[in-house]
């Protein structure tokens, strides 16, 4: 299990095993998507999510 | 068991006190008072207490001697008596404003009149759990806390507490609230044509509360602007405050994440789906939670820091049972648990 931060708010993250490159993961502190982009070193990239102004 | 009554348990706040204490595993109620409901049963007053209890009001001045006394009286009242009140429990926890300032001068500017009991102001401890858990631990006398204040604090304390606020610029907070603060007796403002579907701005500056603010945070220039809005239940605070030059969100949500982490009814709420996306006070109708939470300008230096809480609950009687909680050695949330409802 490789640990790295949160790009977003720098928390730290624990990457499962079998986490694999390319996947999406969640912050389970601030709830951004956070892309996988390499696992040896360990890092992330934020992920598009959408935007919305929930209907107002 | 502790043995626990209530002196002016009539009013929203008392009753509020009521519901949670009836629930609370490690009290027992002894006594309850209202001069305006002297004899009648409190679920008369309180229809959401019906089946839970078949206490009745009693008369103030037949109160016995009990363990801890909640004062749930209007403003005013508790320091006219409060040698008496002494003389009846070794813990006393007053939810007025009566003891929440420290100074006899503060009280004189904000509330307009001089304090009638200036010798027992040093003796409260100011009943906000996450500014002063430790001395409420060790407290005999604890002053409740003013909802606005209550909101404005917790909204300010990850900033104050990691020193990133630019003093050189004012810290101006928004607070939107529901009618229940006003209290359980009417007024014209209060009459439902008048107050259903406000948005009104009642005070622009000068509340009262902001004293406490000012008091328990050290910071001087800082305003507080009330507007009453469309809820019964609920209290919005939106600070504008400048950080200092280079902070960065990071360092926000380290701060933020840090209060959190110290204070079991603190949540952060700052999320990237759903609707809930910041802090709001609907969700926590019924709940000891405040939610808070923020978001930076990183080119300017702007944030804008939200606190949402149930005025009835964490801005009044859920912070007092918290405190009480710490004054008898309880685990502070015992009794409190409870998280609120969706949909509501």
């Amino acid at each position: 299990m490789a640990s790295v931060s949160c790009n977003e708010c720098a928390a730290d993250i624990i990457l499962a095993d079998g986490t694999e490159v390319n996947e999406i993961i969640v912050c389970p502190e601030c709830g951004v998507d956070l892309e996988v982009i390499s696992l040896n070193p360990a890092k992330l990239e934020m992920a598009p999510m959408e935007e919305e102004d929930w209907g107002e | 068991m502790t043995s626990v009554s209530i002196i002016g348990a009539s009013g929203f706040g008392g009753g509020e006190l009521l519901r949670l204490l009836l629930a609370h595993p490690g009290v027992d109620i002894k006594q309850v008072t209202s001069r305006s409901h002297m004899g009648e049963y409190v679920y008369q007053v309180h229809p959401n207490l019906r089946k839970q209890t078949m206490l009745k009001f009693s008369d103030p001045s037949q109160i016995e001697a009990v363990d801890v006394l909640f004062l749930a009286q209007p403003h005013g009242k508790a320091q006219q008596n409060i040698t008496h009140y002494a003389s009846l429990a070794k813990k006393i926890i007053d939810l007025s404003a009566d003891f929440r300032l420290r100074n006899a001068d503060d009280y004189e500017q904000w509330y307009g009149e001089p304090h009638t009991a200036p010798d027992w102001l040093g003796k409260f401890v100011y009943g906000l759990p996450e500014l002063h858990r430790d001395e409420l631990a060790n407290a005999n006398y604890v002053s409740g806390v003013g909802c606005n204040a209550t909101a404005s604090i917790l909204a300010l304390l990850p900033l104050v507490k990691a020193d990133l606020i630019d003093l050189s610029a004012s810290v101006i907070i928004e607070i939107k609230v529901g009618s229940s603060e006003s209290g359980a007796l009417g007024n014209i403002g209060s009459h439902h044509a008048e107050r259903a579907s406000v948005i009104r701005t009642f005070s622009a500056f000068g509340h009262r509360h902001t004293a406490e603010v000012i008091q328990e945070l050290g910071l001087d220039n800082i305003s507080l602007t009330m507007t009453a809005v469309d809820l019964v239940r609920g209290v919005l605070a939106t600070a504008h405050v400048q950080v200092r030059s280079g902070v960065k969100n990071k360092d926000l949500w380290k701060a933020y994440r840090s209060i959190a982490k110290e204070n079991p009814f603190v949540r952060v709420v700052k999320e990237q789906r759903g609707i809930y996306r910041v802090p709001e006070p609907k969700i926590l109708a019924g709940s000891n939670y405040a939610d808070i939470g923020f978001e930076l300008d990183e080119s300017t230096g702007h944030i804008v820091s939200i606190c949402a809480i149930d005025n009835l609950m964490k801005g009044s009687a859920g912070s007092a049972v918290q405190c009480m909680n710490l004054m008898l050695g309880l685990e502070e949330n015992v009794g409190l648990e409870f998280a609120g409802l969706h949909p509501i």
